[in-house]
């Protein structure tokens, strides 16, 4: 493809470009901002290690308390059993609903223009941001796993599964982290950012089967639960995780589920991104 | 991407805007700017604060759409080929672009990818960027320990190395000291001569303006107050006159304008001088 004759005649638009080409470099962008933020990880890990105090302290308290009630858990499955999966994926989402405010800050300070001056496409951005979001949640996960290895959950390691529950992490962590993007860009100030972030983790994490079963709901509970991506990340996480875990919902429909909602809330965020800019 | 070096842009407008302008609400920012810059041209946006310099050049960048009239930026179409205009563009912001939380190579690499620069040309392209910058030594520190007239090196670099027919600098030298200002200016003349590329600049510092450009256009209420070069303007106001003459000149009324940068802006300013400085 020619670069000469930008300014002689008509310009050349990159209709050229092979779309194998215009692929790799849409994979490479979606990477180069992925593999940004987990550089950054890795300079400064403390916040990783901040936040991997607060799954502890739900298993370790409120999954000990809880533990000793019968009939919480559907099944012959335990209670801390059925418990480490919801607080697996609720560590994951704290991480990933937060996430917009790095954009914010990134918008404060510019380096948000560095981003949208560049050809990579607003989605290839918003892809990369949800990746890393993922790759964060993954250091949770892995964190989890230790802890419930030590209170004795039954926990598959067969690497398939494990595979599985990684992929289910990084979907669910797109998904929210995604979500989380598109508010930042509507309030678009920290502050808002705090209050509304608070105000949607709670019901996102309680309206879902996280820390108890659907069928322990009343009917409009159950109802707003269904809708709730969590609920399906939580029961595909039941499913692999789990020695003895079973999926309510079948592994093909949450995929499913986390996957479209995903595709819909980048195509959004991709559109709004763009604007921060402005 | 071709190697983009064998294909030095070749003489003609480097930019060329038609009536361009953009409305937020009530307010026009930029009214009506037709404009030419030529090739290999370092050309300073000069004006007050609120005068449109920062819009107009977000309408040059693609970051904002224009309410209306039209502009080409190396030979693209900025409101139906932004993604071509992107490609042949730099942008260095006048807020801080450069990632602090990652190394000055890192920060490199980010560009390298978001530009598509081949894998196998990474690398070297990357430590010859830096070195041409004279950063090969901290290439690997955070980019939040260097000081500001080095995280502004880094962002002209960051902002090069995809060898950008235009580069558009937004005052590049805002809070930093003299020696660091003077180097700054080194390193855009050095591009420029080595290169054959384009500069378009904006400073509150008129001698830098006065030194440096071949050509200025100095934006008043989002229109064009006068253009031409450095000791044009200056014969217009008189014998012996400054660009800060023409400046207080050729302003509608400096007062008024003065009060027009907003809260916003000035804590932004600030902050950026703050960690540039």
């Amino acid at each position: 493809m020619a670069k000469s004759g930008v300014h002689a005649g008509p310009p050349v638009s990159m209709v050229d470009r092979s779309i194998g080409q215009a692929l790799g470099d849409y994979l490479l962008q979606t990477w180069g901002v992925a593999a940004a933020e987990v550089q950054k990880l890795h300079h400064d890990p403390f916040e990783l290690l901040t936040r991997a105090v607060q799954p502890v302290l739900w298993l370790m308290l409120f999954g000990e308390v809880m533990a000793r009630v019968r009939g919480v858990a559907p099944g012959n499955v335990p209670y801390l059993d059925f418990l480490a999966a919801g607080i697996l994926a609720q560590s994951a989402l704290f991480v990933a609903i937060f996430y917009g405010i790095s954009a914010i800050w990134e918008h404060d300070l510019g380096v948000l223009q560095r981003y949208l001056v560049s050809p990579a496409p607003r989605s290839a951005l918003v892809l990369g941001k949800a990746l890393s979001a993922g790759v964060r949640a993954l250091s949770q996960a892995l964190i989890v796993y230790v802890l419930a290895l030590i209170l004795g959950v039954g926990i598959d390691l067969n690497p398939f599964n494990v595979l599985g529950v990684a992929a289910a992490i990084v979907f669910g962590s797109a998904l929210f982290s995604t979500l989380s993007l598109i508010i930042a860009c509507i309030v678009k100030t920290r502050e808002r950012f705090m209050g509304i972030g608070q105000v949607l983790t709670m019901p996102i994490f309680f309206a879902s089967n996280a820390i108890y079963p659907l069928s322990l709901m009343p009917a409009w509970l159950r109802a707003v639960s269904h809708a709730n991506p969590l609920t399906y990340e939580v029961d595909a996480l039941r499913a692999l995780m789990l020695t003895n875990g079973t999926s309510e919902y079948g592994l093909v429909l949450d995929f499913g589920v986390l996957l479209s909602v995903t595709v819909v809330l980048t195509a959004i965020a991709a559109k709004m991104y763009g604007r921060m800019g402005y | 991407m071709p190697d983009i070096e064998a294909n030095a842009p070749v003489a003609g407008a480097a930019l060329s805007a038609s009536a361009l302008t953009r409305k937020f609400g009530d307010l026009t920012a930029v009214d009506q700017v037709t404009l030419t810059i030529n090739q290999g041209e370092i050309f300073g946006l000069i004006g007050p604060n609120g005068a449109g310099k920062s819009t107009l050049i977000k309408m040059l960048t693609t970051l904002l759409p224009p309410t209306s009239g039209s502009a080409t930026v190396a030979g693209y179409d900025i409101v139906t080929q932004p993604s071509d205009v992107r490609r042949h563009i730099g942008y260095v912001p006048q807020l801080l672009s450069a990632d602090g939380s990652l190394t000055g190579y890192e920060n490199m690499l980010l560009s390298a990818r978001l530009y598509g620069i081949p894998r196998r040309e990474q690398a070297e392209r990357i430590r010859g960027a830096l070195a041409r910058m004279g950063l090969s030594e901290v290439a690997h520190h955070l980019a939040g320990k260097y000081s500001g007239g080095m995280i502004r090196r880094l962002e002209i670099a960051q902002s090069f190395l995809h060898r950008p027919t235009v580069l558009f600098l937004d005052e590049p030298t805002v809070g930093l000291d003299p020696g660091a200002r003077e180097t700054v200016w080194e390193h855009v003349l050095d591009l420029r001569d080595k290169f054959n590329r384009t500069m378009i600049v904006t400073s509150h510092h008129m001698d830098e303006i006065d030194e440096f450009c071949d050509r200025i256009a100095l934006i008043d209420r989002g229109r064009i107050a006068a253009v031409g070069t450095p000791s044009e303007l200056k014969t217009r106001v008189g014998p012996d006159a400054t660009l800060d003459d023409v400046f207080l000149r050729l302003v509608a009324d400096t007062s008024e304008t003065e009060t027009e940068g907003n809260y916003g802006e000035v804590r932004r300013a600030r902050r950026a001088a703050r960690e540039h400085g």
